[in-house]
């Protein structure tokens, strides 16, 4: 069943990826099985998905982390609030994040 | 902003980080010298219960460290080998360590240890590179023939069964002694239901001699070795395939030395832990000058200062000088540092059976004449030049 993603909802690192930054790649190794299809499958994240990514602390609505970024970025909140749903759906399908907060 | 692809999902290989110039891209650690087996042909493997050896090995606290420093530096793989790495008690916590750092595991093992709880530790934590398992064998008689241990074979079956019950990537790897050399064909075809294997076997067959220098264990090893005719036999039985190889290999790789003695890549962007904490350059190289004590240093002084001193050591042996510092089979020949500190406890001494073994392919491949010296060859690239463009070698 595919998993309705909210702006209120929160989200965090799962404890089954590490994420590693080597000389400004940054990476995301698979610890438990289940995350890559393959056996020596590691992932990449792109510039937005690494800034979308550090700030999923396990606090922050994907609101907060929306508004945040409008801040820095010269893009509409909307554009911003559509980038981070779409990642947050990639990242979470791939059991990289963990939803923090229960939905109600 | 906009819109795009957030997560690459294609397979990102160490190699994707070399061109960054890493410090260290991939680490080798023997876990223990100590191995299960008595493999008659084995460069490294003290008796399993060799307490002396035991604890003078690394402990679990620095093997983690050495860890967690390889990964602040880069590193992305971590090998463990041994000895057999698996006789370890740490084992399990190591291996927990290191993927929870976010190293790739490559895993070197004769597959004799692989208990139900390990294949499941492999199956819920996998090591996210392809177990590497030598076998000795096809049969109970071959096999214990080499690792001169009862019950070794029915351990490594038992071994090899979990993993693939489990679906653990893996593959196989053969060592051709006399016992064994003749189930090549059987060991082929049996490999080709290993759904990860992708290719033959790889074979170890030019033995190296023991890599503490044990003069003892050196005699057992020259006799099993193959000698350069067997081993051409068995290189060129696809012989198309071979030729093409080493059409490819000779066009690319092989070249007169000159005095340098260090031509591969020993010590860059890697190297190689022994189970006491010395850092080498290579899993071979264990010449007392050349290896880095991490138990009163780091590994980066080692890769940023101490190996580069020794990778521009030249050669002063005359013999050397005159014959491998000249012949152009360098790269086709296995002689290296490593090879020499083996077998005559130098850097840069000849070593006779892998000049010969270089010479055998070579006069196969047309690019020398019976009873030619390749040190003696002027017009060596047109050679190389002529046989990448032949045809047919007759």
């Amino acid at each position: 069943m595919e998993l309705k993603i909210n702006l209120d909802d929160i989200y965090a690192p799962s404890e089954d990826v590490v994420a590693r930054d080597i000389q400004g790649e940054f990476i995301l190794v698979p610890v438990t099985s289940g995350i890559g299809d393959l056996e020596d499958e590691i992932f990449s994240l792109n510039e937005t998905g690494r800034v979308i990514w550090e700030k999923m602390d396990g606090k922050k609505t994907l609101r907060a982390i929306a508004k945040e970024l409008a801040y820095v970025y010269a893009a509409s909140q909307k554009e911003i609030e559509e980038d981070i749903l779409g990642i947050t759906k990639e990242l979470f399908n791939r059991k990289m994040i963990v939803e923090a907060k229960p939905k109600k | 902003m906009g819109k795009q692809f957030y997560v690459q999902t294609k397979n990102i290989r160490e190699s994707r980080f070399i061109h960054k110039k890493l410090l260290i891209s991939r680490l080798d650690i023997e876990l223990a010298e100590r191995c299960n087996n008595n493999c008659i042909h084995c460069y490294i493997n003290l008796p399993a219960d060799d307490l002396l050896a035991k604890e003078k090995e690394l402990s679990t606290a620095e093997i983690k460290n050495i860890l967690k420093e390889a990964v602040s530096l880069g590193c992305l793989v971590v090998r463990f080998t041994g000895g057999e790495p698996l006789l370890r008690k740490d084992f399990e916590e190591v291996y927990i360590f290191a993927r929870r750092c976010g190293l790739k595991v490559m895993l070197f093992t004769n597959a004799t240890l692989i208990t139900p709880h390990l294949a499941e530790l492999f199956c819920h934590i996998p090591p996210l590179e392809k177990i590497e398992v030598t076998l000795y064998g096809m049969k109970k008689d071959s096999y214990e023939a080499a690792t001169r241990v009862s019950g070794s074979f029915e351990a490594a079956q038992r071994g090899i069964n979990l993993l693939l019950e489990k679906k653990i990537p893996f593959v196989v790897k053969g060592a051709l002694l006399p016992s064994n050399k003749e189930e090549i064909d059987e060991f082929e075809a049996w490999a080709k239901i290993i759904p990860w294997m992708g290719k033959p076997p790889a074979y170890a067959m030019f033995f190296d001699l023991r890599c503490r220098r044990d003069v003892r264990k050196n005699e057992l090893i020259k006799k099993v070795r193959l000698s350069a005719d067997e081993g051409l036999k068995i290189l060129t039985r696809n012989k198309s395939r071979y030729i093409k190889e080493m059409k490819i290999f000779c066009a690319k790789f092989i070249r007169p030395p000159k005095d340098k003695i260090f031509s591969c890549g020993a010590g860059c962007g890697g190297g190689c832990v022994d189970a006491y904490g010395k850092f080498q350059l290579c899993m071979m190289l264990r010449h007392p000058d050349t290896v880095y004590n991490l138990r009163c240093g780091s590994l980066k002084d080692a890769l940023e200062n101490f190996f580069p001193k020794i990778r521009k050591i030249k050669a002063t042996n005359r013999e050397y000088l005159s014959r491998c510092a000249n012949c152009f089979l360098k790269g086709l020949c296995e002689q290296c540092p490593a090879k020499s500190w083996e077998e005559h406890g130098t850097l840069d001494t000849p070593v006779e059976y892998f000049c010969e073994i270089a010479h055998t392919q070579a006069r196969f491949l047309g690019l020398i004449e019976k009873d030619e010296k390749a040190w003696e060859v002027n017009n060596w690239k047109k050679r190389i030049s002529d046989f990448v463009k032949r045809d047919v070698i007759n």
